[in-house]
C-alpha cells in the first residue's frame, strides 16, 4: 500500500544565514529530496549599468569596485583594460607587474571568503571561517598600504594605478608570502583529511564537463568539472604571459573538487606573486591619460579571470566622456544557470552545500 | 583514513589554541586590564598599588577597569572627515565636478564683485554630505591646488542624519589631520596622521610657490 | 554525605511519630544542594564553554561583564527573563510548558547516583548503570513534546527527525556499558569505580569510544547537531519557545556534557581513584573537566553530518563496533576470570593488549564495509577534452 505523498515548496527566503546575500530559492520537495528549484534575484539591483551611462569612465570605476565586493581589485582590472582597450592607452611595465600582484592577492582573499562560508554551511561552528578571515584580515591591511581602503578599492585608473606602492609595502608583502603557505597548509590540514568533509561533499552536486561548457560556466566551477580553461592561460592579459604558473582542474566536478581547486588556486597565486615581486621594473606608475577621456567611437568587450569566473566588459562609446552603454559580463550571475540541474535530485542539506560551493556574490548577480 | 583526518584537524584546532601568534583579536575602543598590569603601568608591584589606589584596584579585580585602544592604521587610509584649507582653496568646483555622486556643494561669490583676475573666489558655502560620501577620493584627485585632502579618522557617527553634512566653518575649524593618500609630498615628510600633529597649509602644496622671476618667465614671456 | 548519613542525623532530633517530616526535610536539603550546584556549574560551563570557543576561533569570547566575562551567565539569564513569554495561541498549553521541564529534570537526577567518593548522595545504589540508562532516555521524550505542542508543522518534523536519532543511539551507548559492566561484575557504580584497577578507558579503548560517538549524538552536539541545524531550513523543536522556557531548554542542554562527562569518568576513567595526597574529588573534577574539554575540542573542529549519514553511522558502525566489543570482553572474561569472578590486574594487562588491536582492526574493517574507499581526496585530475587551453596557446 502506497502512502500517498505531496510534495512542499518552502520559500528560502531572501534574509536567510545560508545564500550569501539577498537572495530568494523557492525549493519544491517531495519528502526529503529536492525536485523543483526557482531562483528569485534582484533584491540587491542598484542600476550599475544605467548609472554608468551617466559617469565619466573614471568616475565608474568606482562603481564597479561594488559589483563583486569581495574582490574589488578584478572588477576595477576588467573595466580600466576595457577602457584602455577602447581608448588605445598605454600602460606602463610597473603598473602591469603591480596590477597583477594585486588582482593575485584579491584572489586569495576572494577564495578565503569562499571556503570559510562553504564551511561555515557544512556546520563547523566558526572556526574555518574565523582562520580564513583572520588570513584575509593580513591580506587587506596590505591593501590599505596601497591605496587607504580595504574593501571598495578604487585603485586603479584607466592607464595604471593611480598611487605607486609605499616604501614599507614591499616588506610586508614577502613577510605575508613566507607565512601563507603554512596558514594554507593549516586550513588543510583541518579540512581537506576531514572525513566528515568528505562524506558531506564528495560526489555531492556533480557537473560533467559538457554540462558545465554548455551552462557558460566559467572560473573554478569549470576547472572543477575537469575543463582546462583559464583566460589567463588562454587569452594572456597584464604580464601572465611571462609568468608560470598551473592551472589546477578537479577529478568530476563534485562540490569537494570545487573546494579543492580554490585551495590549490591559492598557492599558484603565491607562485604568481613572487614571480612579479623579483620581476617588477621600476617606471611611472600610470601614463598620462587625461582625467575626461574621450575614447573614439566603437565598442570593445575585454574579460579577464576573476576569481569567480569570467569578469567582462562590453563598453561602447559614442566620442563623449561617459559611455553611451556598459554591459557586465558577471561570473556569478551566469554560473547560476546550472542552479535547477544541480541541485535537483538531492538532500535538503546538500542544497545549501550545494549552493555554496557556486560561490555567489549578490552584488555581481543583481548589479 | 579511518578517522585519522578528523584527528589531524583537533590537531590544528588545539595548535591554534596554544600559539600566542594565532591569537588575532584586538579589543576596541577599550581594554580590558587586569591588576598585574595596572601595577606594572606604575612601576610598583600590585599589593603596593592596590594599598595605594583602592578604588582602581576593586575596578581592575571586579572587571570593569579600562583602558583606551589605538589600532594600527596606515597614513593612507582614507579617512571620514575631510581637511580643507581654506588658505589654498581657489573656488574652482573641481572636487564638486569630479564627485560621483554629487554631494559637495560650493557657493561663491554671490555679491557678485570680483577680485582681480587671476584671484580667489569668496567661498560663501561648502558643504560635503559625509552620509552619502563613499570616501572615493575622487574629489581629492581632482584638486589641482591640494586644499582638499582625505581625513583620517573613522569616528564620525553623530544621532541625527543631518548633522552628517560637514558645512564650511566645521571645515574652517577641524584640526587638519590629512591623509597621505594620493598626496606624495605629505608622504615624503613622514607625516603620520594618527599621532595627533598637523599639517598646516603652506606644507601640503604640491610645489613650491614660484618666485617673482619665475612667475614672469612662465606667463609675460611664453 | 549521603542520604541515609543525613536522615540518622535529623532523626534524632524528631520524635518517632512524624518521621515522614525529617524524610521530607532531608530530601528537600539534598534536592536544593544539587540543584544548585549543578545550576552553578552548567553557569560556570556556558561560560567556559564561550571563552574556549572564542580562544579556538582566534577570537576572545565574552568579557565585558565581571572579570574575564564571569558574569556573563548572569546577564544572559536576566535577558531571557525578562523577554516576554510567548505560546501561541493553538499550542497545547499544558506539553508546551511541561516539555522543558521534562528534558531538565533527568538531567539533575542523574547527579544523584554517582559516585563523589565512597559512596552517591543516594547511597550504595546497586543498579546505578540501569538508573542513569532509563532516566537519559527521557529526552527522547521531551524533544517530541517540544515539538508536538508548538503546532508548527516545521517544528514537529524536526522533532521527530531527532527523535530518531536519538532512540537509535541509545543502543550503542548501551551496549558500550554492558562490556565494562561485564569486566566490573556490577552494575552498581560505586562497584564499577573500585573495581577499576586499570582504568578502563585502557581495557577497553573501543567502548570508550563508542560511548562518547553515542552520548555526542544523545546530547545532539557537534558532529551529530542535526537538529539545530534543521533551523537552517525547517525549524528545530524549540522555535516556539522564548523566555525562560527556552532559557531552562538551554540550561538542559548545557547541562548533559556534564552529565556525560560525570558517567565516563567513573564509568571508563576511574571516578575518584587518584594518587594519595589529592583528595579524590579533585582527581574526579580533573578527569571530568578533560573529557568536557575534549567534547568541547570536537564541537570546534568538526562540521555535522546529514541526517542519513547519522543514522547509518548508528546502526551500521556503532552497533556492530558495540558489539564486536561486548563479544571479545565476553569472551576474555570467560578466559581469564578468577574462581570468585573477579580479574587481577594481570589479566587486566593482557586485555588491554588484545582490546587495543581488535580496535583497531575493527574500526578499519567497519569503516572499509561504509564505504571508506569512496572517501578519497588525493583524486587524480581529469581532464576532459572540451575547451583545451593547450590547443589554444599555439594562435
Amino acid at each position: 500500500m502506497a502512502i500517498k505523498t505531496e510534495p512542499i515548496t518552502i520559500n528560502m527566503g531572501p534574509q536567510h544565514p545560508s545564500t550569501h546575500g539577498v537572495f530568494r530559492l523557492r525549493v519544491t520537495f517531495d519528502g526529503e529530496v529536492v525536485v523543483d528549484v526557482e531562483p528569485v534575484f534582484g533584491y540587491l539591483h542598484r542600476g550599475t549599468e544605467k548609472l554608468a551611462e551617466e559617469r565619466t569612465y573614471v568616475q565608474i570605476v568606482t562603481l564597479t569596485d561594488r559589483l563583486d565586493y569581495t574582490a574589488s581589485m578584478s572588477n576595477n582590472l576588467a573595466y580600466v583594460r576595457s577602457v584602455e582597450k577602447l581608448g588605445g592607452i598605454e600602460v606602463p611595465e610597473r603598473a602591469r607587474y603591480l596590477r597583477v600582484i594585486c588582482a593575485e592577492l584579491q584572489r586569495i582573499a576572494s577564495h578565503f571568503i569562499s571556503i570559510g562560508f562553504m564551511l561555515q554551511e557544512l556546520g563547523a561552528f566558526g572556526t574555518p571561517l574565523m582562520y580564513c578571515f583572520r588570513e584575509r584580515e593580513r591580506i587587506l591591511d596590505l591593501f590599505e598600504m596601497l591605496c587607504g581602503a580595504r574593501i571598495t578599492l578604487s585603485y586603479m585608473r584607466p592607464g595604471g594605478l593611480i598611487q605607486d606602492a609605499p616604501e614599507d609595502f614591499w616588506p610586508a608583502l614577502s613577510i605575508l608570502m613566507e607565512s601563507m603557505p603554512e596558514y594554507i597548509d593549516d586550513l588543510e590540514g583541518l579540512v581537506t583529511s576531514n572525513e566528515i568533509v568528505l562524506a558531506r561533499t564528495r560526489d555531492v552536486g556533480i557537473i560533467s564537463p559538457e554540462l558545465a561548457v554548455n551552462g557558460s560556466v566559467t572560473g573554478p566551477m569549470l576547472r572543477a568539472s575537469g575543463v582546462q580553461w583559464d583566460l589567463r592561460k588562454a587569452n594572456p592579459y597584464e604580464v601572465y604571459d611571462r609568468l608560470e604558473f598551473d592551472v589546477p582542474i578537479g577529478y568530476q566536478g563534485d562540490t569537494y573538487d570545487r573546494y579543492l581547486v580554490r585551495v590549490q588556486e591559492m598557492r599558484e597565486s603565491l607562485r604568481i606573486i613572487e614571480q612579479c615581486v623579483e620581476q617588477i621594473p621600476e617606471g611611472p606608475i600610470q601614463s598620462e591619460a587625461p582625467f575626461f577621456v574621450r575614447p573614439p567611437v566603437g565598442d570593445v568587450y575585454d574579460s579577464i579571470e576573476a576569481p569567480k569566473g569570467e569578469l567582462g566588459f562590453y563598453l561602447v562609446s559614442d566620442g563623449g566622456i561617459s559611455p553611451y552603454r556598459c554591459k557586465i559580463r558577471a561570473p556569478s550571475f551566469i554560473n547560476l544557470t546550472l542552479l535547477k540541474d544541480m541541485l535537483v535530485g538531492w538532500k535538503l542539506a546538500d542544497l545549501v552545500v550545494i549552493f555554496g560551493s557556486t560561490d555567489v556574490v549578490l552584488g555581481e548577480v543583481d548589479r | 583514513m579511518y578517522g585519522l583526518g578528523m584527528v589531524r584537524g583537533m590537531g590544528v584546532t588545539f595548535k591554534n589554541l596554544v600559539l600566542p601568534s594565532r591569537q588575532f583579536a584586538v579589543q576596541y575602543p577599550n581594554r580590558k586590564i587586569s591588576l598585574l598590569e595596572l601595577a606594572r603601568e606604575n612601576d610598583t608591584n600590585a599589593i603596593s598599588f592596590a594599598v595605594n589606589n583602592p578604588i582602581q584596584a576593586i575596578k581592575a579585580l571586579t572587571g570593569f577597569a579600562e583602558v583606551p585602544v589605538r589600532l594600527d592604521q596606515h597614513s593612507r587610509f582614507r579617512g571620514e572627515e575631510f581637511a580643507w584649507y581654506e588658505q589654498r582653496c581657489t573656488g574652482c568646483a573641481s572636487c564638486a565636478k569630479f564627485c560621483p555622486l554629487g554631494i559637495i556643494k560650493i557657493v561663491t561669490d554671490t555679491s557678485g564683485k570680483y577680485e582681480q583676475d587671476g584671484g580667489k573666489y569668496d567661498i560663501e558655502v561648502f558643504d560635503i554630505d559625509i552620509g552619502r560620501c563613499m570616501f572615493c577620493g575622487l574629489c581629492v584627485q581632482a584638486c589641482p591646488y591640494d586644499a582638499l585632502h582625505m581625513g583620517s579618522g573613522f569616528e564620525e557617527g553623530v544621532y541625527s542624519r543631518n548633522d552628517l553634512v560637514i558645512d564650511i566653518e566645521r571645515l574652517k575649524a577641524a584640526p587638519k589631520k590629512p591623509s597621505t593618500w594620493y598626496r606624495p609630498q605629505i608622504e615624503s615628510q613622514n607625516f603620520d596622521p594618527q599621532s595627533g600633529d598637523t599639517r598646516e597649509y603652506l606644507d601640503v602644496g604640491r610645489h613650491e610657490r614660484p618666485s617673482q622671476d619665475q612667475q614672469v618667465d612662465r606667463w609675460a614671456n611664453r | 554525605m549521603s542520604f541515609d548519613q543525613l536522615y540518622n542525623l535529623l532523626d534524632r532530633f524528631v520524635p518517632e511519630s512524624i518521621d515522614w517530616i525529617v524524610f521530607t526535610v532531608t530530601a528537600l536539603i539534598l534536592s536544593l544542594a544539587v540543584i544548585n550546584a549543578m545550576v552553578l556549574c552548567t553557569a560556570l560551563y556556558t561560560w567556559f564553554e564561550r571563552r574556549m570557543l572564542g580562544r579556538f576561533q582566534s577570537r576572545i569570547g565574552p568579557n565585558r561583564w565581571g572579570p574575564f566575562g564571569l558574569l556573563q551567565p548572569i546577564a544572559d539569564v536576566i535577558k531571557l527573563l525578562v523577554k516576554e513569554d510567548v505560546i501561541p495561541v493553538v499550542a497545547d498549553k499544558a506539553v508546551f510548558t511541561l516539555a522543558p521541564v521534562v528534558l531538565l529534570v533527568p538531567a539533575l537526577v542523574v547527579f544523584i547516583v554517582i559516585p563523589f567518593g565512597e559512596q552517591s548522595f543516594l547511597g550504595k545504589l546497586n543498579v546505578g548503570v540501569l538508573f542513569i540508562l532509563g532516566v537519559t532516555g527521557v529526552n527522547t521524550l521531551a524533544i517530541i513534546m517540544g515539538g508536538w505542542a508548538s503546532r508548527n508543522k516545521y517544528a514537529l518534523f524536526g522533532a521527530m527527525r531527532g527523535a530518531a536519532m536519538l532512540i537509535s543511539y541509545e543502543v550503542p551507548m548501551a551496549l558500550s556499558l554492558i562490556g565494562v559492566i561485564i569486566l566490573a561484575g556490577s552494575i552498581s557504580l560505586a562497584d564499577i569505580v573500585s573495581s577499576q584497577g586499570i582504568f578502563y578507558i585502557l581495557v577497553q579503548p573501543l567502548a570508550f569510544l563508542v560511548f562518547m560517538a553515542a552520548a555526542s549524538a544523545e546530547m545532539s552536539r557537534a558532529p551529530f547537531d542535526m537538529i539545530e541545524s534543521e533551523s537552517e531550513l525547517g525549524a528545530g523543536y524549540h522555535t516556539e519557545y522564548s523566555g525562560i522556557k527556552y532559557a531552562i531548554f538551554q540550561l538542559a542542554e548545557f547541562m548533559a556534557p556534564l552529565v556525560t562527562a560525570a558517567v565516563a569518568t567513573v564509568v571508563f576513567l576511574g571516578g575518584t581513584k587518584g594518587i594519595d595526597p589529592i583528595p579524590g574529588q579533585v582527581w574526579f573534577l580533573l578527569k571530568a573537566f578533560s573529557v568536557v574539554f575534549v567534547l568541547l575540542w570536537v564541537r570546534a573542529t568538526w562540521p555535522r553530518l546529514r541526517v542519513d549519514q547519522i543514522m547509518g553511522f548508528a546502526w551500521k558502525g556503532l552497533f556492530p563496533l558495540s558489539v564486536i566489543n561486548f563479544f571479545v570482553v565476553a569472551v576474555e572474561m570467560f578466559a581469564l576470570q578468577e574462581p570468585d569472578g573477579t580479574v587481577t590486574n594481570q589479566s587486566m594487562m593482557i586485555m588491554v593488549g588484545i582490546n587495543w588491536v581488535v580496535m583497531v582492526v575493527s574500526i578499519v574493517v567497519i569503516a572499509t564495509v561504509l564505504g571508506q574507499g569512496k572517501l578519497q581526496h588525493k583524486l587524480p585530475p581529469q581532464p576532459s577534452s572540451l575547451a583545451n587551453m593547450a590547443a589554444s596557446e599555439g594562435d
